[in-house]
């Protein structure tokens, strides 16, 4: 039961960092309609630059600004320079450019950090572990995240139900043209939506550090989950984001931390493990595949 | 006359909203039945739910005696209903001679084979050939749809939904956009065309519906509320008050 | 005519290249070649789909990896000597191992295009990649044919009267079935189907309207499209002599939409001048630079961004200038 209770905390934490990174991509692709493969290029930017501040100051906090920053100018520089000329283009050209850009990222950060994995500190406030309920000790540090995740998944909700950005934002995803005609600087609207975008996927990529390995290429194993989150919740909607994100978060973990354990009952254990193993990483593929078959365009599909 | 299309309360709502409450109407063989109504009326959802296109929530549809009210677009097609776009939707990359063709060469059907010669079906291309000398079009055969005028689109909308050799045709707005001479023109046509097929005429052009129609059903919010000869509409206070008398086109 | 003329000097400056190569003593620009010729055979079966169907596969590396796994899976029961499934027995005999391969990577692609072919837009893209990334995930963790490490072929599967672990010989055999691969696809846009694919793609409503019930002509194409890349991927296990879950991973996916787009999306013989192209870079410049994905996705994003219509189209701008020059 502890060992269920961790595994489900595990998935919550797994969970918000994927709706963080979500968030932002559904709404770049709701509002834009730009398909950007790069965005967990700005998760990875993010992890650096925070995690090569904290290391270099000695200070976990004073990391965190700079890998929003980091992580939100790059993503506004990105904009400006390469998204803005993919509006109008096809999705293949968005696919392929935004490619394009994750294999420049990485080898700018090969050139930059050199390709062993970067270890993070943790904030000395949230080291070792707490006893949460009877029995169940948890690092404190994915509390944090979690805290974090939730706040940020509140702070969007009032950002999106009760501010005029937010109006627009909602109006933009379910109908592009009509905030087009409304005669809103169109332009404005998208550099902000994007800039946020980076700005959450930079929090997730620090806040990431110190649980996985700051290294080159982890921006793609989130990316493809993160895919799978919009896809899931439904383009252009960041309720579907948050459900589809904690939903996908806690059964990808639950499915490797106990689907392994389960074969072992049926079948020799080194088998067991590399099928288990095999099986919970198409989980959510499968996922998707069958939410797609029965609700073509995702759970809580914008204007639908 | 035979019935050729009957339509039997049919119903369309999106959310809350009705565009066609149980709509009634039908068209019989060799007859311009045309459909008028203001803007918003539910015209376009009409013709979309004859086609395929939207799905009824309600009612029936039949075609020459047979119930198609569930099937797919291209099996109605296949029945022999042809339409037209109201913003026309064409092949841009080919030419005025291919989208005919095109049109054509479905029409013929053997379109899973991989190893023919699509150039090559001289039946396909002398027929299409044929169609384009005998239309406006002739001497624009070669043309790309994407250079072609507004009201060239508008005419090889018809002659692409004529090649199909349809047994009714549903005609979305097709004097949208057209200057007089070209309506003229689009007129002539279609007059020509009620030898070969029946038509359901959705139209705002009040001088091409008196000049065209046999029957005329006035559709206001979803709504038939009058349906008759060109003269009993243009003398139904009905159907004065609701829509004609605002646009005071009948003067 | 002209192009005739052209494809006849282009297939005899091939056929001479392994003399060529030998006379330089460049062994290894005869095995760029053939990576050249079979990666695009891949791209332009990846083509048929994106450029002339338009729809946007992101998981076509599953039919080169399902293709490059038939052999693999045949070559190691053949030298196990047990049967696969107890009942089908290995073979390493090239004129079954290739249709075998070419058939089940279509059984594949009909599956997987079924149910992908449902959505549109963006849902397409990610559930084409989502079904690759399951079979990726599904080889991994096949241990019986060696997991992530995948399986090694001792030999090149053999062909009636030919030594093919000879490199040219071996050569001479994908250029042949290139040749005629390229042909049958040239036959292929130009039949009423490929029309038809081609008409579905520039306006799927007008296509319904005169008819045509766009799911299952997109399926068929996307079933040869898939047929045509697990040929591609069972050359190229004999080629490497070896076939892993790697040839499935996404970013083979992304590589093999880049030689499309390099080349030219929607021309017939663009995916063959975009592997060239891709395939050459990646030679030079991971020999000139150890960061040479960098200058990769540069160019990349300069012929994304800057350029309509890919080589195939600069090629035919260079042509047309020349011509004009030359009159």
């Amino acid at each position: 039961m502890i060992l269920v209770l961790e595994q489900l905390l595990n998935g919550l934490q797994y969970g918000v960092m994927l709706f963080l990174l979500a968030a932002g991509l559904t709404l770049i692709f709701g509002i834009m309609g730009v398909i950007n493969l790069a965005h967990g290029s700005l998760y990875m930017v993010g992890a650096y630059a925070g995690t090569f501040v904290a290391a270099e100051t000695g200070s976990f906090w004073l990391g965190l600004p700079a890998a929003l920053g980091a992580a939100a100018l790059t993503g506004l520089a990105i904009e400006a320079l390469v998204i803005r000329k993919l509006y109008q283009r096809d999705h293949l050209d968005q696919v392929l450019a935004t490619f394009a850009l994750i294999l420049m990222f990485n080898q700018l950060i090969v050139m930059l950090f050199g390709r062993s994995p970067v270890f993070t500190l943790l904030p000395a406030a949230f080291e070792g572990s707490v006893e949460i309920l009877p029995g169940l000790y948890y690092p404190p540090y994915r509390l944090l995240i979690i805290g974090a995740g939730l706040l940020v998944a509140v702070g969007l909700y009032f950002l999106i139900n009760r501010t005029r950005i937010g109006m627009l934002v909602r109006a933009g995803s379910t109908n592009r043209d009509m905030v087009r005609a409304l005669g809103v600087d169109i332009r404005l609207l998208y550099t902000v939506v994007f800039g946020l975008g980076a700005l959450l996927a930079g929090l997730a990529g620090y806040m990431a550090g110190p649980i996985l390995a700051v290294q080159v290429g982890m921006g793609e194993q989130i990316l493809l989950a993160t895919f799978v989150v919009v896809v899931i919740g439904g383009v252009g909607s960041i309720r579907g984001a948050f459900v589809a994100g904690i939903g996908l978060g806690v059964i990808d973990t639950c499915l490797r931390a106990f689907l392994p354990g389960m074969l072992r009952t049926v079948m020799p254990a080194s088998e067991a493990d590399a099928l288990g193993v095999g099986i919970s990483s198409m989980g959510i593929y499968l996922l998707m595949a069958l939410v797609l078959l029965i609700r073509p365009k995702g759970l809580f599909a914008a204007g639908s | 006359m035979s019935v050729i299309l009957s339509i039997v309360g049919l119903v369309k709502t999106f959310g809350g909203l009705i565009a066609t409450d149980n709509v009634s109407l039908d068209v019989r063989e060799g007859e311009i039945h045309a459909l008028i109504g203001p803007n918003g009326a539910g015209k376009s959802t009409l013709i979309n739910q004859l086609c395929g296109e939207l799905v009824s929530d309600a009612g029936t549809i039949h075609l020459a005696g047979r119930d198609i009210t569930h099937l797919k677009t291209p099996d109605r097609v296949a029945l022999g209903l042809g339409r037209t776009f109201q913003i026309t939707s064409l092949l841009d990359e080919l030419s005025v001679l291919e989208n005919v063709g095109m049109a054509i060469q479905v029409r013929e059907g053997h379109n899973f084979r991989i190893y023919d010669l699509a150039r090559g079906r001289r039946a396909v291309w002398d027929e299409a050939r044929g169609f384009v000398a005998s239309s406006g079009l002739a001497d624009r055969a070669d043309i790309r749809v994407a250079d072609l005028s507004h009201g060239e689109k508008k005419q090889l909308e018809l002659i692409v939904a004529l090649a199909m050799k349809p047994r009714l045709l549903l005609l979305d707005e097709p004097m949208a956009g057209l200057g007089h001479v070209e309506s003229q023109a689009m007129i002539e046509m279609l007059s020509e065309t009620r030898k070969s097929a029946a038509m359901l005429l959705v139209e705002h052009d009040m001088e091409a519906v008196f000049a065209l129609a046999d029957r005329i059903s006035v559709l206001v919010y979803g709504r038939i509320i009058a349906s008759g000869t060109v003269d009993e509409i243009r003398n139904n206070p009905a159907v004065r008050e609701a829509y004609l008398g605002a646009e005071d086109e009948l003067c | 005519m002209r192009n005739r003329i052209l494809a006849l000097i282009l297939i005899l400056a091939l056929a001479a290249l392994p003399t060529i190569t030998q006379e330089l003593g460049e062994a290894s620009l005869l095995a760029l070649a053939t990576r050249i010729l079979i990666y695009g055979m891949a791209a332009a079966s990846l083509n048929f789909i994106l450029g002339y169907g338009g729809m946007v596969s992101f998981g076509h590396a599953a039919f080169f990896g399902i293709g490059a796994y038939v052999v693999g899976i045949l070559a190691s029961h053949h030298a196990s000597g047990e049967p696969l499934f107890g009942i089908v027995p290995g073979t390493d005999q090239m004129l079954l191992t290739l249709p075998l391969a070419v058939l089940v990577a279509g059984l594949f692609a009909a599956a997987i295009g079924a149910l992908s072919l449902r959505t549109g837009g963006v849902q397409f893209i990610m559930i084409t990649l989502a079904f690759a990334q399951m079979l990726f995930f599904l080889f991994v963790s096949l241990k019986a044919y060696g997991g992530e490490d995948g399986i090694i072929i001792r030999r090149t599967n053999a062909l009636p009267g030919l030594n093919m672990r000879d490199k040219a010989t071996f050569y001479y055999v994908v250029l042949a079935i290139t040749v005629l691969f390229f042909y049958g696809l040239r036959r292929l846009t130009q039949s009423s189907f490929g029309t038809v694919i081609s008409g579905i793609r520039q306006n799927e409503r007008r296509m319904a309207a005169v008819g045509i019930p766009a799911y299952r002509y997109k399926l068929y194409a996307f079933v040869l499209s898939g047929m045509g890349a697990g040929l591609a991927g069972a050359l190229m296990a004999n080629f490497l002599r070896f076939a892993s879950p790697d040839m499935m991973h996404w970013t083979k996916s992304g590589e093999l939409m880049i030689m499309v787009i390099l080349g030219g999306v929607g021309t017939l013989f663009g995916p063959f001048l975009g592997a060239a192209a891709f395939l050459i870079l990646e030679t030079f410049l991971a020999a000139w630079s150890e960061h040479w994905p960098f200058a990769l996705g540069l160019i990349l994003l300069v012929v994304v961004l800057g350029t309509r219509g890919g080589l195939a189209a600069l090629v035919q701008r260079i042509t047309a200038l020349v011509r004009r020059g030359v009159k």
